[in-house]
């Protein structure tokens, strides 16, 4: 099981900023390993987020994204007390997903 | 004499020109950490040492909640900012790190020479890269106050500045070579003046930090190793009292400075 995602959730204004930290090896398939052989692409491929169970963002990602990726954005319309739940799916078919609470 | 004036404004212009240069390329490095900081991906360190904290782990099945880092059983706020210090249950002056290797013996039953000889970020050495995080965080924006009332505590610190100012190996380096004098920089990265009081989140005050440029995140006896490869010294073992000395020495320096570690760095 891969580590959980940071979440921090501010209401601000008519919305929310949602501030993420994922835990993602995030490797490109372009670098090679002390024995010369290939280290294989493993990166997050699509990112959603939703608040109160409903989707609001969906991203899709690829090899120029960074290690231990950082992402923001803002939600209209939410406010303190949602439930804002972030969540990634990878090219090798594993899913992480955390939630936190609207500050 | 209109052309003697003339020249020294072109001069003095040059010189300007050269000067702003300079500070943009500092300010942008600036801005840069700045806008990184922000998502500083320490953060999951932190988060995963905080709870290795309070795992129960190793052959004793314990957890590291009643390790004493210098402030009483189980107390990690303020004990990073004064450390290295006496401890009298293992009579040495220990940094963070080893102290963390002498709980994880005796608390959890844990190898802690296994752990020293243990290649950096692997095995048990990645539970103390997360370790340090946690410990390091819950002093953030505290100042260093390492204490200097044991005579072991002075000694040590006095070995610490010899140690950097020992030249030595093939390219006759010391740490004081790039460390010993302001305004040196290695390509764009400007070098703390660790000699002196370096200021508020630099040099010790900093590490552990996340390298972005390797996604990992560094302890200070792994930045510590890192300078004595770059000066081409033999490796110093991991916690050795050389590496313990030699913290002594910076964080007395740095009295008073206020910590950001777990910082973020290029």
């Amino acid at each position: 099981m891969s580590d959980p995602s940071r979440i921090r959730a501010q209401a601000q204004g008519s919305g929310a900023v949602v501030r993420v930290l994922m835990n993602h090896e995030m490797e490109t398939g372009q670098r090679k390993d002390a024995a010369g052989q290939v280290v294989p692409a493993w990166h997050i491929t699509e990112v959603t987020a939703a608040l109160n169970g409903k989707p609001v963002l969906t991203a899709q990602w690829g090899t120029a994204i960074a290690k231990n990726p950082f992402t923001e954005f803002v939600v209209k319309g939410a406010k303190a007390g949602d439930k804002i739940t972030v969540a990634w799916l990878d090219n090798r078919g594993e899913r992480r997903s955390d939630e936190a609470v609207i500050a | 004499m209109t052309l003697l004036r003339r020249a020294l404004v072109a001069t003095a212009l040059a010189a300007s020109a050269g000067a702003h240069a300079q500070t943009s390329t500092a300010e942008g490095i600036a801005q840069y950490r700045a806008l990184l900081a922000d998502g500083n991906p320490a953060e999951l360190w932190e988060a995963k040492g905080e709870a290795l904290w309070k795992q129960r782990r190793g052959p004793k099945d314990a957890s590291l909640e009643s390790c004493d880092l210098g402030q009483g059983a189980g107390v990690v706020k303020g004990a990073f900012v004064r450390l290295p210090r006496w401890f009298s249950d293992t009579r040495r002056v220990q940094d963070l790190e080893s102290r963390l290797l002498t709980c994880m013996q005796v608390q959890q039953g844990l190898d802690a020479a296994a752990i020293a000889a243990t290649p950096f970020g692997q095995g048990e050495q990645v539970t103390l890269e997360a370790l340090v995080a946690f410990v390091a965080a819950e002093s953030r924006g505290m100042k260093f106050a390492l204490p200097q009332t044991h005579p072991e505590e002075r000694r040590m610190r006095e070995i610490g500045r010899q140690v950097f100012f020992y030249r030595g190996g093939p390219y006759d380096f010391a740490c004081a070579s790039c460390h010993g004098e302001a305004g040196k920089r290695i390509r764009l990265q400007e070098l703390p003046h660790l000699s002196v009081n370096p200021g508020d989140g630099v040099g010790i005050a900093a590490w552990p930090a996340y390298r972005v440029s390797s996604g990992e995140l560094w302890s200070f006896q792994r930045r510590l190793n890192d300078c004595y490869r770059q000066q081409r010294f033999p490796y110093p073992g991991y916690a050795s009292d050389a590496t313990i000395a030699l913290g002594a020495y910076l964080g007395s320096q740095a009295d008073g400075a206020v910590s950001s570690a777990p910082a973020i760095k290029r």
